[in-house]
């Protein structure tokens, strides 16, 4: 029951942390819940429609489907978070500021709702498929223990849900003025993490092998394997044997978020600044 | 909504000029492992230094396993009855160990030189 407990856990770990910060970004927008809701769950749906064909995706493109499906959803997640900071670079301040009207401020704000819907349901189904692949292998074996195997994979998927509302809360402790820009932070590491990662599997897949010299190893410090190693995978991208290709798309993605959010928010940012003077 | 097409696409475009279809330059070494009844058989693999390796994993158990190995860097599921091919990048000599992550009982060593 504990082996069933850790890895699920060890799975949901990850896409709680995600919703957690979502959720934290979300915090005023109205009707963010069932936004947010409906992400995790056409994530957990669509989770189970990817464990059940399995092994039909593994065989796609000369065996490396799941890898280049990783890969995509991703990049869908990527460009997900990245559009979510670039728009609220451009509105986000105004919003704060109440200088708009509302009606117009929860139209707007049901867009971004819908790319960060979209980045909490590839989170649920990234991991979520792996457990419902666990899951069923429990359930369909036979013998005793697979009842105690299931509550345990249902006790880690409980204490997934935990991180999720510890992540929530730890943030919502955070001044709404700080809030902001700490979230904003938080996405964009977490989006050129996502892209580092999606790196990976492409070249796992052999479709990316130009500067794939492992940059250095430092599994003896931080693996990635364990408990801190992880949620830092997560949160910021941490890996302990990066490729020269994925550094160079991690950088990349930060560049070129915060190239996108100078483009498009210096505007309503000199504005909101004249106003408030 | 203009402006996130337009992400997405030069997104879109940046990745497929990255992707590099697959290169044969260097013909990758085969290496076979079959997952039964909870153990890789067999469990000790031999592969040479300076070569990419493939694994093929077959799981002819009833249920989904996950190869993973974190020296290799890899980490793949393989469902039930079938067959998962891995791809490793050409290692430095060495003794690389693999196991299943749904199962951490079952675990295999390949060994470069």
């Amino acid at each position: 029951m504990l082996a069933a407990l850790i890895i699920v856990f060890r799975e949901v770990f990850e896409a709680g942390l995600i919703v957690g910060i979502v959720l934290a970004v979300t915090g005023s927008v109205p009707n963010r819940n069932r936004w947010i809701g409906g992400g995790v769950l056409a994530g957990a749906l669509a989770a189970c429609v990817v464990a059940a064909f399995a092994g039909a995706l593994s065989q796609l493109f000369a065996g490396m489907g799941q890898e280049l499906f990783n890969a995509a959803i991703l990049a869908v997640a990527v460009m997900m978070l990245t559009w979510h900071n670039v728009w609220m670079a451009h509105h986000g301040r105004e919003i704060a500021g109440e200088m708009r009207a509302v009606g117009q401020a929860v139209a707007d704000g049901t867009k971004s709702l819908l790319a960060l819907a979209v980045v909490v349901g590839v989170a649920v189904l990234r991991e979520g498929s792996e457990v419902a692949l666990f899951l069923y292998g429990v359930v369909a074996s036979d013998g005793g223990s697979a009842l105690s195997l299931a509550i345990g994979g249902f006790i880690g998927l409980a204490l997934g849900a935990g991180v999720c509302l510890l992540t929530y809360f730890g943030l919502m402790r955070i001044p709404p003025r700080a809030l902001f820009a700490t979230t904003t932070v938080l996405i964009t590491l977490l989006a050129a993490g996502m892209a580092a990662q999606a790196v990976a599997f492409l070249e796992r897949a052999n479709w990316l092998n130009s500067l794939d010299t492992v940059v250095w190893d430092s599994a003896w410090l931080l693996s990635e394997k364990s408990v801190a190693g992880r949620a830092m995978h997560t949160l910021i991208g941490y890996t302990d044997q990066p490729t020269e290709m994925q550094l160079l798309v991690y950088l990349a993605v930060l560049l070129v978020t915060f190239l996108l959010m100078r483009l498009t928010g210096s505007q309503p940012t000199d504005r909101a600044v004249a106003v408030g003077r | 909504m203009w402006f996130l097409k337009n992400l997405a696409s030069g997104a879109l475009c940046a990745m497929a000029m990255l992707a590099v279809s697959p290169s044969h330059a260097q013909q990758a070494a085969e290496v076979q492992v079959t997952y039964s009844r909870g153990q890789f058989q067999p469990g000790e693999v031999r592969a040479p230094a300076d070569t990419p390796i493939t694994f093929r994993v077959k799981n002819l158990d009833a249920k989904a396993m996950e190869f993973e190995s974190k020296s290799l860097r890899v980490e793949k599921v393989v469902a039930a009855n079938s067959e998962g091919v891995i791809n490793v990048r050409a290692l430095k000599p060495g003794r690389y160990e693999f196991y299943d992550d749904f199962n951490e009982k079952a675990r295999g060593a390949l060994t470069v030189q």
